[in-house]
């Protein structure tokens, strides 16, 4: 297992910039994810949860999804965080220190948050072990060279995988109606 | 780059965010680690269009939806929680238990 570790960390072919890239952002995403879950103030942790989500939108640019990155940065850092700012305000949330956001199971959310880590960690380790990430999936049926994924991504959206995408939206729609009728004071 | 940095950086996320779904019980703040779950998913689902041709990103942006929809009828739900009981400890939810 650790010689299998120090190889992955050793192999010649790593384009270094790029790993040092992902070190970096990866090593801020954990500590960021691992404050939401434990801070103490509410606000602090919708902020922390920020850094999470554009870390992810820049693994996406590292991993050459483009228009993946730039929906999360919208969606997300713009929408959602403030959808969730609303929420803790409406909900007159503690804004300071609050020493009653955690319940009494912690042992055993450490406990099974390992037990998922580590099962899916070794499975992982134990398929993929040294694969190396190659592009070609992207560009293999396109006959156009160049920076054109965004144009193959719309047009699998729009081909393929159309319904799907259709039913996305009656569902979206559906969803935002719904939550109207929830929450609206009758 | 390999594939498995990505799988294990989503592998830590997902069980951050199931730690936080277990250990929190402020409702805004469970909503919250199953963003961050959501969101290993989709590095996962990137991760492996790389090998499999743009469905992968295709599925990754209907994770997105799926998941505004979701903290829409969440933050709904938990505004009705607070209304009807002045709180959103959801360990206080506990008239189904017998």
């Amino acid at each position: 297992m650790n010689a299998q570790l120090i190889s992955l960390f050793a192999a010649e072919t790593f384009e270094v910039p790029a790993n040092i890239a992902f070190s970096i952002i990866a090593i801020f995403m954990v500590i960021a994810a691992i404050r939401v879950v434990t801070t103490d103030n509410v606000v602090h942790a919708a902020l922390w949860l920020m850094v999470v989500l554009g870390g992810v939108g820049l693994n996406f640019l590292l991993l050459q999804a483009e228009f993946l990155a730039m929906t999360q940065f919208l969606i997300y850092l713009g929408a959602i965080i403030v959808l969730f700012l609303f929420g803790v305000m409406l909900t007159r949330a503690p804004l300071g220190r609050s020493d009653d956001l955690d319940n009494k199971q912690r042992p055993i959310g450490i406990v099974v948050g390992l037990l998922v880590l580590g099962l899916v960690s070794y499975s992982v380790i134990k398929t993929f072990g040294s694969d190396k990430l190659d592009f070609s999936a992207y560009d293999g049926s396109q006959a156009v060279a160049g920076n054109n994924r965004t144009e193959a991504l719309s047009d699998a959206i729009f081909s393929q995988y159309l319904i799907p995408f259709e039913v996305i939206s009656v569902l979206l729609l559906a969803a935002l109606i719904g939550a109207i009728v929830i929450a609206r004071r009758d | 780059m390999l594939l498995t940095q990505f799988l294990l950086l989503a592998a830590i996320l997902f069980s951050i965010g199931v730690y936080g779904v277990i250990v929190r019980k402020n409702g805004v703040l469970v909503l919250m680690s199953v963003e961050l779950m959501l969101n290993a998913v989709n590095i996962n689902l990137i991760a492996f269009s790389t090998y499999h041709g743009l469905g992968g990103q295709v599925f990754a942006l209907f994770v997105i939806a799926v998941a505004a929809a979701e903290v829409g009828v969440g933050l709904a739900i938990v505004l009705l929680i607070y209304r009807n009981r002045r709180s959103v400890d959801i360990d206080q939810l506990d008239e189904l238990k017998g």
